[in-house]
């Protein structure tokens, strides 16, 4: 797979190209759908609560992923629609589009997720993706005092994330 | 330049499969599979405009996978159509809108057609294959 190309433990990040005010939020999850994290540059408009929204989304992106795993046009051989698939396993969607917003989604080998939902002319971000998963592993996964499968209360992340993401769209 | 259109579907504003035409893919569904799909299809439209930051989210218009794009266009009363197709695909709003005009025609005018059902009209489908074809024809000859 992509994942495991580059060998550096910190790539450099990805060039900026954006004006620093197209980011809306960023998901991440983890393989039993418990939300590690959920942050928010530019206030959304909030019609449920954090909880149902966690759960619509992780429902949104299971469902997309058996979808396509059942659309793809290039293999034969494939399941019943809304088998569980393992991370990697079929074809997996990268982003989707609509008129007012740009989701894009990675899916790691370990089954965590991460969502980006930006401004709708964003381009792609599967560079960027591959870097806030390296920050989560260099800050989160490597802090002895987190606990995996737990809400993500690091602050030292929280900042690099933002930062970078101030900086990248 | 690959501009290989691999399936179309068109479901109607209950969700409903009314057309799937399949075009060499080797994903080639059932009757059962493409009913399924559609609905599913149908349900996450709704479910991303929910999921919008901003206000006015018209649904998803193109969904970017490892082997195929979606594209997908809404019309105002509801009735949706998607093309599968090969990833970086070119101008398939534009075929999607001409593909909705060819519905409006063959299909809407067509005073033995009922509405919200599948699709059985011949002229349908013989404009809609020289439309594809056409579009086959244009970009591999560029």
């Amino acid at each position: 797979m992509q994942f495991f190309g580059g060998s550096e433990i910190s790539p450099s990040p990805p060039v900026p190209t954006a004006s620093g005010n197209n980011g809306h939020m960023i998901y991440m999850f983890n393989r039993n759908g418990v939300c590690l994290l959920y942050r928010e540059w530019n206030p959304p408009l909030r019609t449920l609560n954090a909880q149902q929204d966690h759960k619509l989304m992780f429902g949104l992106l299971f469902s997309l992923k058996s979808l396509t795993v059942k659309m793809d046009p290039t293999s034969a051989e494939k399941g019943n629609l809304g088998v569980p698939q393992l991370p990697g396993q079929g074809c997996s969607f990268h982003s989707f589009r609509t008129n007012t917003y740009k989701l894009s989604f990675m899916e790691s080998p370990s089954g965590i997720k991460i969502i980006l939902v930006t401004h709708p002319r964003t381009g792609d971000l599967w560079d960027s993706l591959k870097y806030i998963y390296n920050l989560y592993v260099e800050y989160v996964v490597k802090n002895p005092l987190y606990t995996p499968g737990s809400p993500i209360r690091c602050q030292l992340f929280n900042t690099t994330l933002d930062q970078y993401m101030r900086g990248i769209a | 330049m690959a501009a290989a259109i691999y399936s179309l579907y068109i479901i109607n504003k209950s969700g409903g499969l009314i057309y799937y035409k399949d075009y060499g893919s080797a994903g080639r569904m059932d009757t059962n599979d493409s009913l399924r799909v559609a609905s599913l299809w149908h349900s996450m439209h709704a479910i991303s405009q929910q999921l919008s930051p901003v206000s006015g989210c018209s649904g998803i218009e193109l969904l970017q996978a490892d082997t195929f794009d979606l594209h997908c266009y809404q019309s105002l009363t509801g009735t949706k159509f998607f093309v599968v197709c090969e990833p970086g695909t070119q101008h398939m709003e534009s075929l999607l809108k001409y593909i909705y005009e060819l519905y409006t025609d063959y299909v809407l005018k067509n005073p033995f057609y009922e509405m919200e059902m599948p699709i059985r009209c011949e002229l349908f489908d013989i404009n809609l294959t020289q439309a594809v074809q056409k579009d086959r024809v244009a970009f591999l000859g560029r």
